[in-house]
C-alpha cells in the first residue's frame, strides 16, 4: 500500500479503473472495447497537447497560449485546403507543425532572450495568437464542404481497425517517452526544472533548453491544430477556447510538479485519460454535461493535493540529511 | 543564468535622487502611454472627449479594476488567484438564486458578498493550510466554482432582479460620476492605504520579497496569505454586484475570461509577477489605459478581438522595451 502511495503512476491507474468501474455500475456497456477505443481516440488530442505542456512545464515555465496556438495552426491548415485543395495533406501538415513551432520559439525567445516571467508571455502571446485568427479570416468560418475529402481523411483512416488519430497519439507518446528518457535533451528538461542553478554548472544552457521546450509545445499544439479541424470539420476563431487549462490541468493530475522536474510520459498520458474518461462518461451515466466542468475543478484539487504530499515527504528526507552534516 | 545579471555586483556611490528615481519610474512611463492613448483617442474620434462618453468608458474597467486591486496584494505577496472570474459567476448566480425566492437588495447584496468570501476562504485555506501552489489551486477552483454556477444554472438565466438593485451598476453619485466610478476610486484610495501604509503591506512586500526571512522576522504568513485570498474573494463579489445590477441578468459564463484581463492589468501596473514589487498607482493607471484603448477602439469601431490583441501586444512590449532598452544603453556604455 505505502509503495502504490508513492508511485504516482500506479496510485492514478488504480484512481482510472476505480472510476470505469464505478461508471460501469451504471452504464455496463462502457468498458465494451469498441466503446473504450472511443473514449481513447477522443482524448488523443489532449494526449498530444498535455506532452507538449509537460516539457514546458518540467523547466519551471507554463505555456497558456498551447490552446490559442492550436486555433491559429488549425485555422491555417483549413486555410491552406481551402485555397489549395491539391497540396498533399502530409505538406499541409508539416506546414502547420512548422507554423507551431515557430509561434512556440516566440515564446521561447521571449523567456530566453529577454527574461520575462513565462506566465506574463503567454498570457501575451495567448490574446495574439487568437486575435491574428481573426485577422486573417475576418471571423469567417471553414466548414465541412469547403475541405477536401482527403483533409477531413485522415484522422478517421483505419489501420488494424483503430482510426489514425489514435495511432497518431501512440506514435507522439513513444517519441516523447524515448525523448524524455533516452536523450540528453529529455533530461535537461528535467535538469532545468529540479534545479537551475546546478543545471548551469552541468554545463546545461537553461535559456535554451527552455527555448526547445516552448518549440516542442508549439510543434505539438500545430499538429493537434490540423487534428482538431480535420476532425470536427470545422475551423473558426473560438475553436479550443479555454482548453489550455484542460491541458494544464491534465499535467497537474498525471502528477507533473508545478514548480518543475517532476513528472513522466505516463503520467501525463494517464492525467489526460482520466480527464477524457470523465468526459467521455457523464453523458452516458445520465449526469447533467453541465457538472463536467465542477467535477475537474475537484478532481484536479484532489490531485494537486495528493502530489503536493509526495513531494513533501521528499523534501523532509533533504533537509534531515542536510542537518546531518 | 549566471550570465544575465553581470552587474549585479555594482554598488553606486550615492543614491539618485527622488526626482530622477520618480523620473525613470514605471508609474510615470505609464503616465505617458495614457497620455498618449488619450490624444490619440481624441484626435481619432471627435466623440472621445465627450464627458458622458468618458464617463460610459470608465465602466470598461471599473469592475475589473476593483478585483485588480486585490489581485495586485495576492501578486507582490508571491501567488496568484486566477479563480476571481469564476468567483465573479458563482456570487451572480448565487445572487440571482436569492432573487428568485424574493429576497430584497441588501439581503441580495449580503448573499453575494457571503458567498465571495466563502470562495475566498476555500482558496485561502488550500493554500495556506495544505501548502499548495496558488496557481494550480486556483486553476482547480476556476473550473469549480464556475462549475457550480452551470449545474444551478445550466442554459438558463436569472432576470428577476428587483429594481434598487440596479443602482449599483446603473445609479450616478453627481453629474457624471457614477456609483461604480467612486466606488472604483474609493478602494484605490483604501488599497493604496493597506499597501503603502500599514504594517499589513509591510508584510506582504515581505513575503513578496523572501517568505522565509518574512517568517523569522515575525511575520504570520500564512495568516497574512489568507487574509489576501479572503480580500480577492470579497473584491469579486463586489464586482460582480456591480456587474450583475448593471447588466440586470446572470448567465453562467458571466465574466468569462476576467481572470486573464485582470492579470493583464496587475502586470501592466508594474506589479512583479515574481512578487515583491509593485504600486497601487500603477494599477490605477494601467486600469485606465486598458480602458480607454477599449473604449477608444470600440468607438472606432474595431471589434474586440483586435483591441484583445493590442492589450496583448501593450503587454509584452511594456515589459520588453525597457529591458531592451537598458541592454541597448549598456552596450553604447562599453
Amino acid at each position: 500500500m505505502n509503495l502504490l502511495l508513492k508511485n504516482r503512476e500506479a496510485l492514478l491507474v488504480v484512481a482510472i479503473l476505480s472510476l470505469v468501474a464505478l461508471i460501469t455500475l451504471r452504464f455496463p456497456g462502457f468498458v465494451a472495447p469498441a466503446n473504450l477505443g472511443r473514449v481513447y481516440n477522443d482524448t488523443s488530442i489532449l494526449i498530444i497537447l498535455a506532452l507538449g505542456q509537460m516539457a514546458v512545464i518540467l523547466t519551471r515555465c507554463i505555456d497558456l497560449s498551447m490552446a490559442a496556438n492550436l486555433a491559429l495552426c488549425g485555422m491555417v491548415a483549413g486555410l491552406i485546403n481551402v485555397a489549395f485543395p491539391g497540396v498533399p495533406i502530409p505538406l499541409v501538415v508539416l506546414a502547420v507543425v512548422a507554423l507551431g513551432a515557430a509561434l512556440g520559439s516566440i515564446n521561447g525567445l521571449l523567456v530566453w532572450k529577454l527574461n520575462i516571467p513565462p506566465i506574463v508571455v503567454t498570457l501575451g502571446t495567448l490574446t495574439i495568437f487568437r486575435g491574428s485568427i481573426f485577422l486573417l479570416t475576418g471571423g469567417q468560418w471553414i466548414n465541412a464542404h469547403q475541405m477536401s475529402e482527403a483533409f477531413k481523411g485522415l484522422p478517421r483512416a483505419d489501420l488494424l481497425g483503430i482510426p489514425a488519430l489514435s495511432w497518431f497519439s501512440v506514435l507522439i507518446i513513444a517519441v516523447m517517452f524515448v525523448v524524455m528518457t533516452r536523450t540528453p535533451t529529455g533530461r535537461a528538461f528535467f535538469a532545468v526544472g529540479g534545479n537551475p542553478h546546478a543545471a548551469v554548472y552541468t554545463g546545461i544552457d537553461v535559456g535554451r533548453t527552455r527555448f526547445l521546450a516552448y518549440c516542442l509545445s508549439g510543434a505539438l499544439a500545430g499538429f493537434a491544430g490540423y487534428l482538431w479541424v480535420s476532425r470536427y470539420a470545422v475551423a473558426y476563431v473560438d475553436i479550443a477556447l479555454g482548453f489550455e487549462l484542460d491541458i494544464i490541468a491534465a499535467c497537474v493530475i498525471g502528477g507533473i510538479s508545478i514548480a518543475g522536474g517532476i513528472g513522466s510520459v505516463p503520467g501525463a498520458v494517464l492525467g489526460a485519460l482520466f480527464l477524457g474518461i470523465i468526459k467521455n462518461a457523464l453523458p452516458v451515466i445520465n449526469t447533467s454535461p453541465f457538472a463536467q466542468m465542477a467535477i475537474s475543478g475537484m478532481v484536479i484539487i484532489i490531485a494537486v493535493a495528493v502530489n503536493a504530499r509526495a513531494e513533501r515527504r521528499k523534501g523532509r528526507v533533504i533537509l534531515k540529511k542536510a542537518e546531518a552534516h | 543564468m549566471a550570465e544575465a545579471h553581470p552587474h549585479i555586483r555594482h554598488i553606486p556611490d550615492r543614491l539618485q535622487s527622488r526626482s530622477s528615481r520618480l523620473l525613470k519610474s514605471w508609474e510615470s512611463l505609464l503616465v505617458v502611454v495614457a497620455l498618449l492613448i488619450f490624444v490619440a483617442n481624441s484626435l481619432a474620434s471627435p466623440y472621445f472627449l465627450d464627458p458622458w462618453n468618458l464617463s460610459d468608458a470608465t465602466f470598461n474597467f471599473t469592475e475589473k479594476a476593483m478585483i485588480a486591486f486585490a489581485m495586485a496584494l495576492v501578486v507582490i505577496s508571491g501567488e496568484i488567484d486566477l479563480s476571481v472570474a469564476s468567483i465573479v459567476a458563482l456570487t451572480s448566480t448565487a445572487m440571482g438564486y436569492a432573487a428568485t425566492q424574493g429576497f430584497e437588495t441588501p439581503a441580495l447584496v449580503a448573499v453575494g458578498l457571503a458567498v465571495g468570501l466563502g470562495c475566498g476562504a476555500i482558496n485561502g485555506l488550500l493554500v495556506t493550510r495544505l501548502g499548495l501552489p496558488s496557481i494550480v489551486v486556483t486553476i482547480g477552483t476556476m473550473s469549480l466554482f464556475r462549475g457550480i454556477a452551470f449545474i444551478i444554472l445550466g442554459d438558463q438565466a436569472f432576470t428577476d432582479y428587483p429594481a434598487s438593485f440596479s443602482w449599483f451598476g446603473q445609479g450616478y453619485v453627481w453629474w457624471v460620476f457614477s456609483f461604480e466610478f467612486c466606488l472604483f476610486l474609493g478602494f484605490a484610495l483604501v488599497y493604496a492605504v493597506i499597501l503603502h501604509m500599514t504594517n499589513f503591506g509591510r508584510a506582504v512586500y515581505a513575503i513578496g520579497n523572501n517568505q522565509t526571512a518574512a517568517l523569522f522576522s515575525g511575520v504570520r504568513v500564512g495568516r497574512v496569505k489568507f487574509t489576501l485570498f479572503l480580500l480577492t474573494g470579497l473584491m469579486s463579489a463586489i464586482a460582480s454586484i456591480c456587474l450583475t445590477s448593471r447588466l440586470g441578468s446572470t448567465r453562467p459564463s458571466i465574466a468569462l475570461g476576467w481572470e486573464l484581463e485582470v492579470v493583464t492589468m496587475v502586470v501592466l501596473g508594474g506589479v512583479s509577477i515574481l512578487g515583491g514589487s509593485g504600486t497601487i498607482g500603477g494599477v490605477v493607471l494601467a486600469a485606465f489605459i486598458m480602458g480607454m484603448v477599449t473604449f477608444g477602439f470600440g468607438l472606432l469601431n474595431v471589434p474586440g478581438i483586435v483591441m484583445s490583441i493590442f492589450i496583448g501586444l501593450l503587454l509584452i512590449s511594456v515589459i520588453a522595451l525597457p529591458i531592451l532598452y537598458a541592454r541597448l544603453k549598456r552596450r553604447v556604455a562599453h
